[in-house]
């Protein structure tokens, strides 16, 4: 009955046409896929970049030359590769074993743990929306908007105290939340696709920051020509919370508190049982009278708002030294990746965070000590989600029974 | 061509959906699969028709074992498929459908439509169809484009032909001519698979019945038993068929609805201006068939629809215009036609399922949070008090069968404080033994003091319920009769046609 209608009034659009509920079907089962099917397309990442690292290392492509003459040389030269980049990816993310002492050992540690902070809080933004049927991809906008809005409270407040921070980081969110309620507004009232929507949030946001950050008055620091802001005040940092030795600070612990929040909110409270209830079916939603329209605005707000948070973090916690446009530092697209490999699941989104931070923390130990370009870690994050997004290829590679359809 | 089907076993997992079913169709002969919705009868045809490979077991065509690795080896075989949902083109022709998978060619690939053109004119005069191969399908009757579907079979030779509940879609009328076609068929030594759950329609053209339970033959029925012995059959115990009530005692607070018109978004008119009273204490039966306007009347009637003029009103208040929170809070019960789509939330447990329409406060919120020991409390109550078969109050619902579904939604909806009942198509896909569960509670409400709106496609259901029946053809009221007026005379009134002693 409602298969195609020319849309005219709001939320009439709720009530997916057949080709949406397709959609909606393939979504549901890429972002709520089960947790044997994450865990493994982990360890088959890692597999295939393992392939790369041989393929990208001198020795093994030397020994490679003469592979038919001496082929120990080229099986023991691979081991040595990859055995030094997944060691050194060790050594970078959680614990140096050529550390003189251990209160520098375990610094690596407290990077991971700074790292996974705003993954964390975004990777929550984005699984939010998915458990309420929503494919936010506007993370990028929504970290730049709430980074620079908490940036400028805290250079332009006007006051200090802890009043300022609390006042940061809440005006952060705010403005990533109102920046993701925008696109939930609009699906909301007129049915515009949210991922179109969020996408294009991301270039007006972008470019939004932008004009703030070379504006006088604005944004841009005063007397400079540079698209960069002035320093975040002390106060309106996020205070170091492992000792001035270690980067770590209050970002990491905040994100930790928004994932029991979004525990609560998705699996007890009322209002999240109807985020999710119009993510599973929205159809038998609406018939049991929950406004779908409205669902999706609170939904969207509350996203961004986790988004924000993360922009809050690397604007008040990472980067002090000043706003940029570089505030994300890609964050908003990993948070996608954090969020499918968590299967939307707060826990899951801890844990997915942390492997993340410490992808993040260790990529560089790699480069610097190994020589093994850091990029090979993006290939191995891209090729998480690539295969989270094929569980059939993964369970066919594994022998995994596949789901039946009777 | 004789059929054999010999211990065909097909398992998904470790559901068995074919036990060892074995199965013999002569030439020129009905015979009659009959099970209820989930037995393994649409699964075993599947198997048939190559879209499934049988675990174990084998096909036989006039003794010779067949390997049909898809829907094309069967059809080459000589099997044809009349589907439940028609598998045609709606923009195509009848001659285009007729030819399509089948495509002759003539100079440089061009198709050769005349071919096709003679090839149903041919068929359908041998069986006296009247079909243009010109017509455009999507403008034929529902029940003229099943006679493609069966064009379509005969011109690829089918010497067996398999129908997979054809009449769920057509007028008692279509349903009668659809059977004068089976025998038809028959006569010209066509071997034919009637599957279906209507006994009425077993007994009425059946030579043979097989009735399958649970995936397994519980055994074959004469044609001439009783309906009650054949649904003793299918189901597995002695069932009562018929729905036993007290006459009517009227309550004060009425549904009244007036010059009621339901639009879609693009301006076509689905309910047209209606007018219909219901008072408390009685059933009212919305009779017609799928797709008058029932599932437009419904859904305006519980805020569901957007383009509604007119007035509803329930004991006074007026309906329209509220949003579906406020319909359902002024006391509305709601039982939609399809519980899959707008019932359930397949992947809830049951007990969320529970409280699908009263998150907003109520038993089960206290200050924002789910009040999950009132609700476990709760939904283990309604579990034993509705009888609904589950290992327990955490499994999802999408893991039910239809009828335990469709018994969780009823539960649910007359849990609340009703002074409206609204149930669509309330045991569509729901076996035998629920349907009268389902009944019960129904006429139950009713009993209560509430006034009932069941729509049903079904006759049997309509009959069986109703204090008044009104019948619904495009979207208007054709009349509203007791519940006492004759088949014969709904049927005709559900073709649109008033027959002189009814008045509306």
């Amino acid at each position: 009955m409602s298969g195609t209608q020319t849309p005219e009034k709001p939320d009439e659009h709720v009530a997916p046409s057949p080709r949406a509920a397709q959609w909606h079907t393939v979504m549901r089962s890429i972002t709520s896929g089960n947790a044997t099917v994450a865990v493994l397309s982990v360890l088959l990442a890692v597999i295939v970049g393992s392939l790369m690292i041989m393929a990208t290392d001198e020795d093994v492509r030397a020994s490679a030359g003469y592979f038919f003459s001496r082929p120990g040389d080229f099986f023991a030269e691979s081991r040595v590769a990859i055995e030094g980049a997944y060691t050194a990816l060790f050594r970078g993310s959680i614990y140096n074993t050529r550390a003189d002492d251990v209160a520098t050992g375990i610094r690596p540690l407290f990077e991971t743990l700074k790292f996974a902070g705003p993954l964390i809080a975004a990777g929550l933004g984005v699984g939010l929306a998915f458990r309420a049927g929503l494919f936010n991809i506007g993370g990028r906008g929504q970290m730049l908007l709430g980074g620079a809005v908490s940036a400028y409270v805290a250079i332009n407040a006007g006051f200090g105290g802890p009043l300022l921070l609390v006042a940061s980081v809440v005006a952060g969110m705010a403005a990533g939340g109102l920046w993701a309620g925008i696109a939930g507004l609009l699906k909301a009232r007129t049915g515009a696709h949210e991922v179109i929507v969020t996408i294009m949030l991301n270039y007006i946001g972008f470019y939004l920051v932008f004009y703030a950050l070379s504006t006088q008055g604005l944004l841009q620091a005063p007397g400079s020509f540079n698209p960069k802001s002035l320093p975040i005040p002390a106060d309106g940092q996020l205070p170091k919370i492992a000792g001035d030795q270690y980067n770590l600070h209050l970002g990491f612990v905040l994100s930790l508190v928004a994932v029991a929040v979004v525990w609560w909110l998705l699996e007890r409270s009322a209002l999240g049982y109807r985020f999710r209830a119009v993510g599973e079916n929205p159809n038998a939603a609406r018939a049991a009278g929950i406004d779908v329209g409205r669902t999706y605005v609170v939904v969207m707000l509350i996203a961004g708002a986790l988004v924000g948070l993360a922009g809050a973090n690397q604007a008040l916690g990472t980067v002090t030294s000043g706003v940029t446009v570089d505030l994300d530092a890609g964050i908003g697209f990993d948070a996608i990746t954090v969020a499918l490999l968590g299967r939307s699941r707060p826990w899951g989104i801890l844990a997915a965070g942390l492997l993340f931070g410490a992808f993040k923390a260790g990529g560089f130990a790699m480069q610097a000590s190994e020589g093994i370009p850091v990029d090979i870690v993006l290939v191995i994050q891209s090729l998480i989600v690539l295969f989270i997004a094929a569980p059939p290829l993964v369970r066919a590679l594994f022998r995994l029974p596949a789901k039946e359809a009777a | 061509m004789q059929l054999t089907l010999r211990d065909i076993t097909k398992r998904f997992g470790t559901l068995v959906a074919n036990d060892h079913i074995s199965l013999t169709v002569e030439p020129g002969e009905i015979h009659c699969l009959l099970g209820e919705n989930g037995a393994g009868k649409s699964t075993l045809m599947n198997v048939l028709f190559g879209l499934y490979q049988a675990d174990e077991g084998e096909i036989l065509l006039d003794g010779e074992v067949q390997h049909f690795a898809g829907p094309g080896d069967a059809i080459a075989a000589g099997i044809g498929m009349v589907h439940q949902h028609f598998m045609l083109v709606p923009v195509f022709t009848v001659a285009e459908n007729v030819m399509l998978g089948d495509e002759r060619t003539g100079v440089a690939g061009s198709l050769d439509l005349d071919a096709a053109r003679a090839r149903v004119r041919e068929i359908s005069e041998r069986f006296g169809f009247h079909l243009d191969p010109d017509a455009v399908v999507e403008d034929l009757p529902v029940g003229v484009q099943q006679r493609v579907e069966i064009i379509k079979a005969l011109s690829r030779e089918a010497k067996v032909l398999v129908f997979d509940e054809p009449t769920a879609v057509l007028t008692p009328q279509e349903t009668d001519e659809l059977m004068a076609i089976m025998r038809q068929l028959r006569e010209s030594g066509t071997a034919i698979v009637f599957i279906t759950h209507k006994l009425r329609e077993v007994r009425a053209v059946a030579d043979r019945i097989t009735v399958i339970r649970l995936g397994k033959v519980v055994g074959e029925a004469d044609p001439a038993a009783s309906n009650s012995e054949l649904a003793a059959l299918m189901v597995g115990r002695p069932v009562e068929l018929t729905v036993h009530k007290q006459a009517p005692r009227y309550q004060d607070h009425s549904l009244q609805v007036q010059g009621l018109t339901v639009t879609d978004a693009s301006g076509l008119v689905h309910v047209n201006a209606i007018d219909f009273e219901v008072r408390g204490g009685e059933i009212l039966a919305v009779a017609g068939v799928q797709g008058n306007g029932q599932t437009e009347l419904t859904e305006a009637l519980v805020g569901l629809q957007h383009h509604v003029t007119g007035s509803i009103r329930l004991a006074g208040a007026e309906l329209v215009g509220r949003s579906v929170r406020a319909v359902l809070d002024a006391g509305v019960g709601f039982i939609p036609e399809d519980r899959q789509v707008e019932g359930l939330v397949g992947s809830f447990s049951i007990a969320e399922n529970l409280m699908l329409d009263r998150s907003h406060g109520g038993p089960f919120v206290r200050r924002g949070s789910v009040a999950r020991a009132a609700l476990r409390r709760f939904a283990q109550d309604k579990l034993v008090e509705y009888d609904v078969r589950a290992p327990g109050i955490d499994t999802p619902a999408g893991n039910l069968s239809g009828g335990n579904q469709q018994k969780v939604v009823v539960a649910r909806e007359l849990s609340r404080d009703l002074r409206l009942l609204v149930a669509a198509q309330p045991t569509r896909g729901v076996d035998v033994g629920s349907i009268e569960f389902i009944h019960a509670q129904i006429v139950a409400a009713r009993d209560s003091g509430i006034p009932v709106v069941v729509v049903s496609t079904e006759l049997d259901e309509v009959v069986a319920l109703a204090d008044r029946i009104m019948v619904l053809y495009r979207g208007q009221v054709v009349g509203i009769v007791p519940a006492d007026t004759p088949r014969e005379v709904l049927g005709l009134m559900m073709t649109g046609e008033r027959p002189a002693e009814v008045t509306a």
